[in-house]
């Protein structure tokens, strides 16, 4: 789960990582009510998960409470790339001397943690690699020892930031290893670390990725989930458990199993069609799972046609196909569905599908994925 | 032969008394491997269908002299129970656990690492391994693996994906082409068993002649897998890529399949296995295809 701004400072704050006085408004009166508490000026900031906001508008500097009054209301509401803005975050404006950049995240490649610093910050990082790669220090920590206080000043050092940062700069690489370790983060990102003129070093944003696996042991994530965009059809898919991701195309998918579920989407692509979405129902095809993966692939609109693609391992092809029948008896769909049954008694659950007396107008049988993806696609009408 | 296991590897289930160890262990038996014991603290002298449980790893490995261990426990304890089975001495340890978080895994594969470098931990989040007629530690269904013939030509197969590694042995069992080993390596972002090991293997197995690799995006692991391949195996192989539509910055289900600027894409693999002389399959039926037809000439 990827967290806005506003909440990776909060969560930076909790393990000691400075930020600036500030905090979230939803309307214009809160904004000011923000920026009042944070002393002026101030930075009003748009609260969307997209680069760029800056270009497009969503970042203003306010000087009085009138002039937050005047941002905020054009912020909020505002539309940045296809990201309605609801919130905004309101800080003191800083006074910064020198913008550095800092990150922890899992190097997979190498198995070990990663410390990125660099003291060419507020820029993208990708182009810094790009252009002059001398100019991040990369350090690789065993997740077994962590990261010592000295080897975080000595990276420091090496990364050549202004000397009156070194201590600053050292002292909140730790808390953000803590931070990224502890607060289990896929990526924690500063991205500009400051250098303030009286010598003071803080996080000025914040880019927070935390690992979903790791959430039984974070409820303080609960209500970052709460404030997580999602769209109509994920909502449902997760009241549902189901592994769900939305796209844009017109055949449905309901796969087993994450590989196959993607490797649909290949084979849907290949043959001309486009994926309404991604659907993983797991190992267990029952009928309460597939109606639930019905239901959801039903509220999607634009969904023409709807591809079941299950193999069956340990889970039976007959079990498989009972669920369908059953499902379809629970759903009133407005798509045909094409399924590929395959695997352990896929003949078995064949014929059960066709002893059901289910019209081919509702439901075709297809023996291999490529045939059913483009029985698929063509009752979608193509792309 | 076969690869990490074979007939005489003696396996207990840690969480045999658990709803998913239970059902797995007894069906790995049920296909012939010898399951000898299971470990749930607290529960020992009990059994399960004739299976002894003990208290603990050390316990059970003095007991029954296993060397494997197949962990079926939920995440917040599967790494204590990994490193448990890794301190008695086990030797080739299998984790099916899903939703381990990464910062466990990265602790855990580090700590093997320096503490226990001669254990194999296969996993987690993976379906496990099987050696057709030898020995089946996991989640896979034996029915579905075609056995190997002493005279050849047999295929290896190592996945990421879970269904994709059970497709991947229907299609060779469609065909008839006996299965040396197949191993499902898992789809989390620190795989304790990777591709390269696999094909490392593979190649060194003299009853393997050529190998099916799945693979999926996210991560470099194919693309390291492709540098192996150019400098070590000559064995003929065929691939498959997972995720070629896949949306930039989504998961898609598997917490290590993701691709993040421009970086792990199905693209940029595939290319990469081809460079290296692997025969790449647009879908997993495609990649059966290949294999075939490469099996025909050997």
């Amino acid at each position: 789960m990827d967290l806005y701004e506003y909440q990776g400072k909060q969560y930076f704050a909790r393990f000691g990582i400075p930020v600036s006085p500030g905090g979230a408004a939803d309307t214009v009166d809160q904004a000011v009510s923000e920026a009042d508490n944070a002393g002026y000026p101030v930075v009003v900031k748009a609260q969307v998960q997209v680069g760029g906001r800056g270009k497009a508008g969503g970042i203003k500097l306010a000087n009085t409470a009138d002039e937050v009054r005047h941002h905020a209301g054009n912020i909020l509401g505002m539309d940045i790339k296809g990201h309605l803005v609801k919130r905004v975050w309101v800080e003191h404006a800083s006074d910064i001397s020198e913008e550095y950049y800092a990150s922890f995240s899992l190097d997979r490649a190498a198995k070990k943690h990663l410390l990125m610093l660099s003291a060419q910050g507020g820029v993208e990082i990708e182009a810094v690699a790009a252009e002059n790669p001398d100019a991040i220090v990369m350090l690789h920590i065993d997740p077994v020892d962590g990261l010592t206080p000295a080897e975080a000043r000595a990276a420091v050092l090496r990364a050549k930031l202004n000397s009156a940062a070194t201590d600053g700069a050292a002292d909140i690489l730790v808390k953000l290893y803590d931070c990224f370790t502890k607060g289990d983060c896929d990526l924690a990102e500063i991205n500009p670390l400051i250098l303030r003129p009286d010598g003071g070093v803080h996080a000025l944003d914040a880019k927070v990725s935390l690992d979903d696996n790791a959430a039984f042991r974070h409820p303080e994530w609960d209500e970052y989930r709460a404030a997580e965009e999602l769209d109509e059809r994920e909502k449902l898919a997760r009241t549902h458990d189901l592994q769900y991701i939305g796209l844009d195309g017109s055949v449905g998918i309901i796969a087993n199993g994450a590989g196959l579920a993607m490797s649909t989407l290949d084979v849907v692509n290949q043959v001309g069609g486009s994926a309404a979405n991604f659907l993983d129902i797991g190992g267990g095809a029952n009928a309460d799972v597939m109606t639930a993966a019905l239901e959801v692939i039903n509220f999607d609109q634009s969904v023409k046609s709807i591809f079941i693609n299950i193999f069956g391992g340990i889970t039976r092809g007959e079990e498989v196909a009972k669920g369908i029948v059953a499902a379809l008896g629970r759903v009133d769909l407005r798509a045909p569905i094409v399924i590929r049954l395959d695997g352990t008694n896929a003949e078995e659950g064949r014929q059960i599908l066709l002893d059901a007396g289910i019209p081919e107008s509702k439901l075709q049988s297809k023996p291999t994925m490529l045939e059913a993806a483009r029985a698929a696609v063509a009752l979608a009408g193509g792309k | 032969m076969a690869i990490f296991v074979n007939e005489s590897t003696k396996v207990i289930v840690q969480g045999l008394t658990g709803g998913q160890g239970k059902y797995h262990g007894l069906r790995n038996r049920a296909y012939g491997t010898q399951v000898v014991g299971g470990v749930t603290p607290g529960k020992a002298g009990q059994d399960v269908e004739g299976i002894p449980v003990f208290d603990s790893v050390a316990d059970a490995v003095k007991a029954t002299g296993a060397d494997a261990s197949f962990i079926a426990v939920p995440p917040k304890a599967a790494s204590a129970a990994i490193l448990e089975a890794a301190k008695a001495g086990i030797g080739f340890i299998v984790c099916i656990t899903e939703g381990i978080p990464a910062q466990d895994e990265a602790r855990v594969f580090n700590t093997l690492l320096r503490d226990h470098p001669n254990t194999r931990l296969l996993g987690p989040n993976c379906p496990g391994i099987i050696s057709p007629g030898k020995c089946n530690i996991g989640i896979t269904a034996g029915e579905i693996a075609q056995l190997p013939t002493a005279a050849g030509p047999n295929v290896g197969i190592v996945s990421r994906s879970g269904t994709l590694t059970y497709q991947a042995l229907y299609e060779l069992k469609q065909r008839g082409i006996g299965v040396s080993t197949c191993v499902g390596i898992g789809g989390d972002p620190v795989p304790g068993t990777s591709f390269v090991d696999c094909l490392a293997g593979f190649q060194a197995d003299p009853e393997t002649h050529a190998i099916i690799m799945i693979g999926e995006i996210g991560g470099t692991a194919e693309e390291e897998a492709a540098e192996f391949i150019k400098a070590n195996v000559t064995k003929p192989m065929s691939a498959y890529i997972a995720g070629v539509t896949a949306p930039e910055g989504r998961k898609m289900g598997h917490a290590g399949a993701i691709t993040s600027g421009g970086k792990g894409t199905a693209k940029g693999k595939m290319e990469a296995l081809a460079a290296a002389g692997v025969k790449i399959g647009q879908n997993p039926t495609e990649a059966g295809e290949l294999m075939a037809a490469i099996v025909a000439t050997l």
